[in-house]
């Protein structure tokens, strides 16, 4: 078998894998560009004593599947609990065919959902607004809980950066602008959860036991809500800001010099700039306290 | 044979699997352990808490490295970022050998998390040890790389799965973590004998011994590490280890975890059967 042999043997046998369960969890008749799955398969994989060669590569395909939806049902419980589990289940199928997994671990599986949901807000009728909230939150919440952490600046190192400095934010801060108070009901929903297990592990998962989890809850109204999702001793915590704070920090995020983030957030917001000038020390002190603040990265 | 080139010349006995479950046990109780294996990929992060708890195990245990997604055996190159991690927490682990698994899992870049089983073919076999190759030498640790549990098998193959391991092993002058179970596992699926498995493999190139429960179905049997091991693993190992020495060995149990102390008093079983086997490793 030459290696070009081994790649054509590869592919072959992942797009049968790939290809998502039916109704009742067996696998496809025919490939997703219709070719017949059991011509495939036979030519690959040897039947034995017990099982057809389709048997037992479905065997791989079942893993495959209960593996990556388990492993998205755990990252996103908000997303399921809005949109219901059958929507879920559908949502996350469809997500996983046209984005499969691009990265060695299972941590960033989900991180193209976001923009993959954008394309598809057929998929949560009547909760797609809400639904891509939560989705932004809690692929934030992962983000945040291993991100980077650089040395911190305290307030009193804040001044001596200059009349005009650009001040770094933690890599692992993140800023959301959201339509719905996603933020209490994911922690509403995580109440109900089981505890947190190892994400990459050897073992074998031959059920899609989040089923068994379903919790449908009631979804809030509209309410804007400026959110920074950040860390503090290792936890994950959600902290509302006041728009001008966010307008502010999104601002020094970007890289903008103090002054040019000042003048941003001023034409941002519908306030005068005395409401902006009178919680400036505040925010600022508040901020370095969080240890939001950070020496660059050398 | 305990210590080898293959595993650092190191001499640990008995660990067990560092999983989540435990981490508050393992704090408040500081239980003596000889050593753990950690999943590399649920390390290989930038910060927050999984560096925090892996500082503070180094503080106090030996930590060695398993992976589950470097697939060596996958007809694409290596992922040079997944490199590029894994170094970096090897740096931190000290690990004295590296683990990963002898199969293939990813096409072109997209990832099926999952362990799938090589073709038993010369030119894999090839292929497969220059990726190892290349693996160590960018490393700077010594690989072994470990049997997996099957459910098909492929028309194609040129020889067994044991001599497809030797000649991986041998090509790429690698180590071999030899579970036991996975073994236990494939003999039942494929019908060949678990005993002609350990036999045969090159025994002094075994770095590392894994030991597990699995789920018996109707047709086939499935690696589930979810269960104590059973009598007819335990045979298997103890064959093991009169035929390569007393090994560094860990018990993996991944799901439906039980206590800490369930799991450490399963995975010191094995001591039973290193001491008095010592003598006979030659």
């Amino acid at each position: 078998m030459s290696n070009t042999n081994l790649d054509q043997l590869q592919r072959d046998m992942f797009e049968v894998i790939r290809q998502p369960l039916t109704a009742d969890e067996r696998m496809r008749k025919r490939t997703l560009d219709g070719r017949p799955t059991k011509e495939i398969v036979e030519r690959i994989i040897k039947p034995n004593d017990r099982l057809t060669s389709v048997e037992r590569l479905e065997i791989y395909n079942r893993v495959y599947w209960f593996r990556i939806l388990s492993s998205l049902a755990d990252d996103f419980p908000g997303l399921r609990a809005v949109i219901g589990q059958r929507r879920f289940d559908k949502l996350i199928t469809g997500y996983l065919t046209d984005r499969p997994s691009q990265s060695f671990t299972l941590r960033n599986l989900g991180s193209r959902l976001e923009s993959w949901l954008r394309e598809h807000p057929e998929l949560t009728p009547k909760t797609e607004r809400i639904a891509l909230d939560m989705v932004r939150l809690e692929w934030a919440d992962i983000d945040v809980f291993d991100s980077a952490e650089l040395p911190t600046m305290a307030e009193a190192d804040l001044g001596k950066l200059g009349e005009d400095p650009v001040l770094h934010l933690q890599p692992y801060l993140r800023l959301l602008d959201l339509k719905y108070p996603v933020d209490d009901l994911l922690l509403s929903i995580r109440g109900h959860l089981e505890p947190e297990t190892d994400i990459a592990s050897n073992v074998v998962i031959m059920e899609h036991s989040d089923r068994r989890r379903e919790k449908r809850v009631s979804l809030p109204k509209p309410k804007k809500i400026y959110l920074a999702v950040h860390r503090q001793e290792n936890e994950v915590y959600f902290k509302r800001l006041q728009p001008e704070a966010f307008a502010l920090l999104r601002a020094i995020q970007e890289g903008k010099p103090l002054s040019a983030a000042i003048e941003v957030t001023v034409n941002w917001t519908n306030q005068k700039v005395e409401h902006i000038t009178v919680h400036l020390h505040d925010w600022f002190a508040n901020w370095a306290a969080l240890g939001w603040f950070c020496h660059p990265e050398s | 044979m305990p210590a080898n080139r293959f595993n650092g010349y190191s001499d640990y006995g008995v660990g067990i699997g560092l999983r989540i479950p435990h981490y508050q046990h393992i704090f408040d109780k500081k239980p003596v352990v000889d050593w753990f294996e950690i999943i590399s990929e649920n390390f290989m992060v930038d910060g927050g808490r999984p560096l925090k708890v892996l500082d503070q195990i180094l503080d106090r245990y030996r930590v060695v490295q398993h992976g589950v997604s470097m697939y060596f055996g996958s007809a694409e190159d290596l992922n040079r970022e997944h490199l590029r991690r894994l170094k970096t927490l090897v740096k931190r682990t000290k690990t004295p050998w590296l683990t990963d698994h002898l199969c293939w899992g990813s096409v072109d870049g997209t990832y099926s998390h999952d362990l799938l089983p090589m073709p038993y073919t010369f030119e894999a076999a090839k292929r497969t040890a220059q990726k190892i190759r290349e693996a160590r030498d960018f490393l700077e640790v010594p690989i072994a790389v470990e049997n997996v549990s099957s459910y098909a098998e492929f028309h194609v193959s040129e020889m067994t799965e044991w001599e497809f391991l030797t000649e991986v092993a041998e090509d790429a002058d690698c180590g071999i973590l030899l579970d036991v179970n996975n073994i236990y596992v494939s003999s039942r699926n494929h019908n060949f004998n678990p005993l002609d498995y350990v036999e045969n493999v090159p025994h002094n190139r075994v770095a590392q011994i894994h030991i597990a429960g699995h789920s018996k179905y109707e047709k086939y049997i499935l690696d589930t590490h979810d269960h104590p091991v059973i009598d007819p693993v335990w045979r298997l190992y103890k064959r093991a280890i009169e035929l390569v020495g007393p090994t560094a060995t860990l018990l993996e149990w991944d799901d439906r975890i039980p206590s800490f102390e369930e799991v450490h008093a399963e995975a010191l079983k094995a001591k039973k059967h290193l001491p008095q086997n010592a003598a006979v490793a030659s």
